[in-house]
């Protein structure tokens, strides 16, 4: 689902991010992307989502290079990908069914659809209900589940999440585990950023760990 | 059988997307119009800049329209006249009108005689009876030219009246209306004027539009990034902020006819009771249907265009950190 092939990303104030880092993540599978901070996580989770350019090797995203994406197409990969960040990026001033809807109505969908879909994965994340409420009127962990109902709702190939247990007690960590594993069961493959080593070491997924952009465990 | 369930399932997917592209439209359009309505302030500021720019231009050009309705009442005609010395008699007049009307670039010659001119006089001038005390009749002869329609320029014309200047029976040549020539003259020069002046007006609401969504751009940031991670596309992002433009543009353009007919019909009296005081009978005229629809399809069209302008360049600058 997920290749990378020798990839290096050198930043323009001439910060060696990421040093030629290959690995294969399969269909269906979930891996930790660990290491300190500034070891490049971030990067090559940008390197995805194609918000970043790698300088060298290739990224292939279920078969297409995504170095050679052209610039107008760059929202379409996108649609492939359900992004989770540690601060939710979720928009305040729209209900939590607007926020959760956002990714499909970007790409065009049917209003009952729309509808449809977003009901179902606020059910899997356990928020229904909640619809009509706005984010700040939710807990952190309820708005985390907002932010991964949002990443899934496009029933996405691959889901990136940034430290997305990060502000969390370990119960609720626990349980948006278990939501990525929901996930997983589909055919979902889901890559996690993460440095909190409880977490990782429990559940015996596998580890990807970075150190100073170079890939030291797969 | 299964092909044409297939086909019709075809069918309703398209409509449906049709239908969500509609959904998505209706819903930019509002929504813009409701975030202007949110921050009624700078909404208004904004709009009353532009609205009194667009005033100037279209009260200008109803002035222009006035100005023309005026002087197009007054027709122009490049008619000559040559005016003899008080000793041709009328038969050497006869000849000499005979040899103008040989000149291949005149249409027609008239031959207005002294008593011809006298009678003409009396009937017109009013002072009637008052008149045939005179002796003598001290009224030239004058003979009237119309010069071919292909000689409308106005040097065709000086280069005619500078060869009869060269007869030495007659006394002086004429342009009978030559001041009206020049009023249109000036008339289209204001029009050609007030035509910049739009230009320029044009220029400055397009650069406000600009500016105002730049700075909307700026506020709503993290909408348009997450728009972007999700996987909106250029369009999908710009187009609520192109229906802002419009909005700008069209309640501009709306605030600019009411401002320019207010104005005109405070002018209305005053100027009416001017043309009365003249002995004219001049009836003001309004922005017409026609023109305002123009007006309001322009203004909502620089509001797109200054959209549009910075649009490009600003939704390309948004990057996540």
């Amino acid at each position: 689902m997920l290749k990378f092939d020798h990839v290096s990303k050198r930043y323009s104030d001439g910060g060696d991010a990421l040093r030629d880092v290959s690995f294969h993540l399969k269909k269906g599978e979930i891996a930790f992307l660990t290491g300190h901070s500034g070891a490049g996580k971030s990067t090559l989770l940008k390197l995805v989502a194609i918000m970043e350019l790698c300088n060298q090797g290739h990224i292939l995203l279920d078969g297409q290079n995504l170095s050679k994406v052209k610039k107008k197409y760059i929202p379409f990969v996108r649609r492939d990908l359900g992004l989770i960040f540690q601060d939710n990026k979720l928009l305040n001033d729209r209900t939590v069914f607007d926020n959760v809807a956002l990714p499909l109505i970007v790409s065009g969908y049917r209003i009952q659809e729309v509808s449809r879909r977003v009901r179902a994965v606020l059910d899997k994340v356990g928020l229904s209900g909640k619809e009509k409420k706005f984010p700040l009127a939710l807990s952190g962990g309820e708005q985390q589940r907002v932010g991964i109902a949002r990443a899934f709702v496009n029933k996405p190939k691959l889901i990136l999440a940034d430290e997305p247990t990060g502000n969390l007690d370990p119960e609720l960590s626990k349980e948006i585990m278990g939501v990525f594993e929901q996930f997983q069961k589909v055919g979902v493959s889901v890559l996690i950023a993460s440095h909190d080593e409880n977490l990782v070491s429990k559940i015996g997924h596998r580890v990807l760990t970075l150190d100073h952009g170079q890939l030291v465990t797969s | 059988m299964k092909r044409t369930a297939a086909k019709s399932q075809n069918n309703n997917q398209f409509y449906g997307q049709v239908r969500a592209y509609f959904h998505i439209h209706a819903h930019a359009l509002f929504s813009s119009l409701g975030r202007l309505v949110k921050t009624p302030f700078t909404s208004i500021m904004t709009i009353s800049v532009m609205a009194i720019a667009m005033t100037l231009a279209a009260s200008f050009y109803l002035f222009v329209d006035n100005m023309e309705k005026l002087t197009g009442n007054l027709e122009s005609t490049n008619q000559i006249s040559l005016y003899l010395k008080p000793d041709v008699s009328d038969k050497e007049s006869k000849g000499l009108a005979n040899e103008i009307r040989k000149n291949s670039s005149i249409k027609k010659v008239d031959l207005i005689s002294k008593k011809q001119a006298m009678d003409e006089f009396k009937t017109y001038s009013g002072f009637g009876d008052a008149l045939s005390i005179l002796e003598t009749n001290p009224l030239p002869i004058v003979i009237q030219i119309l010069p071919k329609n292909s000689l409308n320029d106005v040097l065709g014309i000086e280069n005619l009246m500078m060869s009869f200047a060269q007869y030495s029976q007659i006394d002086f040549v004429k342009m009978d209306m030559g001041w009206v020539n020049r009023l249109h003259s000036i008339v289209q020069l204001i029009k050609r004027s007030v035509f910049l002046l739009t230009v320029l007006l044009s220029v400055a609401v397009i650069f406000i539009t600009g500016n105002t969504i730049r700075l909307e751009l700026q506020n709503r940031r993290d909408e348009v990034l997450i728009e972007k991670l999700v996987g909106a596309t250029h369009s999908f992002i710009q187009r609520p902020f192109l229906y802002t433009g419009f909005w700008l543009g069209f309640i501009s353009g709306i605030m600019a006819w009411l401002l320019v007919t207010a104005m005109a019909l405070i002018l209305q009296n005053p100027i009416e009771r001017l043309s009365l005081l003249y002995k004219g009978s001049f009836e003001m005229s309004f922005l017409s249907f026609f023109d305002t629809a123009i007006l309001l399809f322009i203004a909502s069209f620089l509001g797109i265009l200054g959209a549009w302008g910075v649009l490009g360049y600003q939704i390309a600058q948004i990057k996540p950190k």
